[in-house]
């Protein structure tokens, strides 16, 4: 096995502290069930939502219609931000006309315009998959305008001068110099609809995790918050793992020029 | 190709042995009229925070085919902003730029640039990096395949063809910047202090190399250096701007760079004649 290194045992140690102590809190001290659950039923309901479900649906269920929202949202981000954001970034017409409309939404909390995406989407999918869109839009079109800013003039110039056209630069040059931070931006965007995700499911949804945390908190049952919120944090982990590990494949020259 | 235009650069050369009087012999050693590049009445200013600074003043000379120009000056003498004007990157203020005849108007694959800090692509192969000119410009992938793996062997790299880019050393970057530029058979190769950057002994192989593609090719070559050695060693003309505006105050033409390639004079920069050269000219930059 390989040797672990300091901080890959600190990161363990702190998962491992925070672990005792929330087992010594419920345990020693006189905590409410209902303010702090003892890890032993968290992970009692866990078993419990697991095997007979929750209200309806098994937890894979729910964690699966949250995951299907999220990564229809996010594909849909990937195929229209990433595009527009590089373009306007290249082209400072397309720039002008896009980013007011994405600096004003942008700061907005979600909640506040999404009862206007309920009135004109419907309470269904639509406006669920829209706020979680708009959610994850935002930081990737920002970091792609960015990306292409920020690259140096030389790599457009000096393909200018071997003879490339304004779309060859833009497919040879532009796009894979930004992608760095085409990647950037994709990671936060999907942080950030995760934070959405409980939001949007919020209006009208029977099934989904953020949905889940908020039916079991109407009834104080924060065993399975506790059980809801430790699930979504390790899921929310294992996919920024996963971008992170496309971008490695694909930007295999990052951090070494 | 015919070898009359080695012969044309230098022929005024008996004459430059005296050090005292070099001044613009350069162009009347020329045929007027076979010009490839004219400079007239070149001004450029930019807008500075105290108004309009002037970078270059009435820059005025032609470039003959087959020379090798290497401009001098100290630092902030506007001497890339010139290699600038003539990539295309910008325009005079005032004056004309004509390539063939024909005002130079914006950035094309006719001149090409090797740049300080080579811009090569990450995300592309060295030989990619090689073929992109004529892949860009639909050169048939036949045909830039044979011309990649030509080019890569001009400046030593064909063993290197795979490599990524982040593998190759600061020479070794500079030489694919070459071979990318060349390719394309520019009408003439600007380079604007490419060695700059690179060690003592690299540089030298770097300097080596360049001399004997500029040899072999006859292509025209405006170098860009702040070194007056590596100009001697290199140019068969040497032209010094002054500082703020750059001006030519001085343009002279050397044969140190032929001495080195026919005879193989690889000594020559310990020769007396290369040391009245190269104080002459520091005198010159110094005083500025």
């Amino acid at each position: 096995m390989k040797k672990w290194s300091t901080e890959r045992i600190l990161t363990v140690g702190t998962v491992v502290v925070v672990f005792v102590v929330w087992f010594l809190v419920t345990a020693i001290g006189n905590v409410s069930e209902t303010i702090i659950p003892s890890p032993a039923s968290v992970w009692e309901s866990f078993v419990d939502v697991a095997k007979d479900g929750y209200k309806g649906h098994t937890l894979l269920q729910h964690l699966a219609t949250s995951l299907q929202r999220l990564v229809i949202a996010y594909l849909l981000v990937v195929v229209t931000a990433v595009p527009l954001g590089l373009l306007s970034g290249y082209n400072s017409k397309i720039r002008a006309i896009l980013e007011p409309i994405v600096e004003f939404y942008r700061p907005l909390p979600p909640l506040a315009y999404y009862t206007i995406l309920v009135l004109w989407m419907g309470i269904d999918e639509g406006s669920k998959l829209a706020l979680l869109y708009l959610a994850g839009f935002a930081p990737v079109y920002i970091s792609c305008v960015a990306g292409v800013i920020r690259i140096k003039e030389d790599y457009i110039n000096g393909a200018k001068t071997l003879g490339a056209n304004k779309w060859q630069i833009f497919f040879y040059v532009i796009f894979p110099a930004a992608l760095t931070d085409v990647f950037t931006g994709l990671r936060t965007a999907l942080g950030v609809e995760y934070t959405t995700l409980v939001a949007a499911e919020m209006v009208a949804a029977t099934a989904g995790m953020g949905w889940l945390v908020l039916d079991a908190s109407n009834y104080l049952r924060s065993d399975i918050v506790f059980m809801g919120v430790i699930i979504m944090g390790i899921t929310g982990i294992l996919l920024d793992r996963i971008i992170r590990f496309v971008e490695g494949k694909v930007i295999h020259w990052k951090g070494r020029s | 190709m015919s070898d009359t235009w080695k012969e044309k650069l230098y022929e005024p050369s008996d004459e430059l042995i005296s050090v005292e009087n070099v001044n613009f012999k350069g162009q009347e050693s020329r045929v007027e009229g076979e010009e490839l590049i004219s400079i007239n009445n070149v001004d450029l200013s930019y807008t500075g925070n105290t108004g309009p600074i002037k970078a270059l003043e009435n820059i005025n000379f032609n470039i003959f085919p087959g020379e090798f120009i290497c401009v001098l000056g100290p630092s902030g003498c506007g001497k890339s902003t010139l290699l600038k004007i003539l990539a295309g990157f910008i325009q005079p203020t005032a004056g004309s730029v004509k390539l063939d005849g024909e005002e130079i108007k914006g950035t094309d694959w006719h001149r090409g640039v090797v740049f300080q800090n080579p811009p090569l692509y990450e995300w592309f192969s060295v030989r990619t990096n090689v073929a992109f000119g004529p892949k860009m410009r639909g050169v048939p992938k036949e045909e830039y395949e044979k011309l990649t793996e030509e080019y890569l062997e001009k400046v030593n790299l064909s063993e290197f063809a795979d490599k990524k880019i982040y593998e190759l050393s600061g020479g070794m970057k500079q030489r694919v910047s070459i071979a990318r530029a060349l390719i394309n058979n520019p009408e003439i190769l600007l380079m604007d202090e490419p060695f700059g950057a690179l060690d003592a002994l690299t540089r030298e192989s770097v300097q080596d190399l360049t001399r004997k593609i500029w040899w072999e090719t006859g292509k025209t070559i405006f170098f860009i250096t702040h070194d007056v050695e590596e100009a001697l060693l290199l140019a068969s003309r040497v032209i010094v701007l002054s500082r703020h505006p750059g001006k030519v105050i001085e343009d002279i033409q050397v044969n140190f760079s032929r001495q080195i390639i026919e005879e193989g004079a690889t000594d020559i920069k310990f020769s007396p004649e290369f040391y009245k050269y190269r104080e002459q000219l520091l005198r010159l930059i110094n005083s500025q």
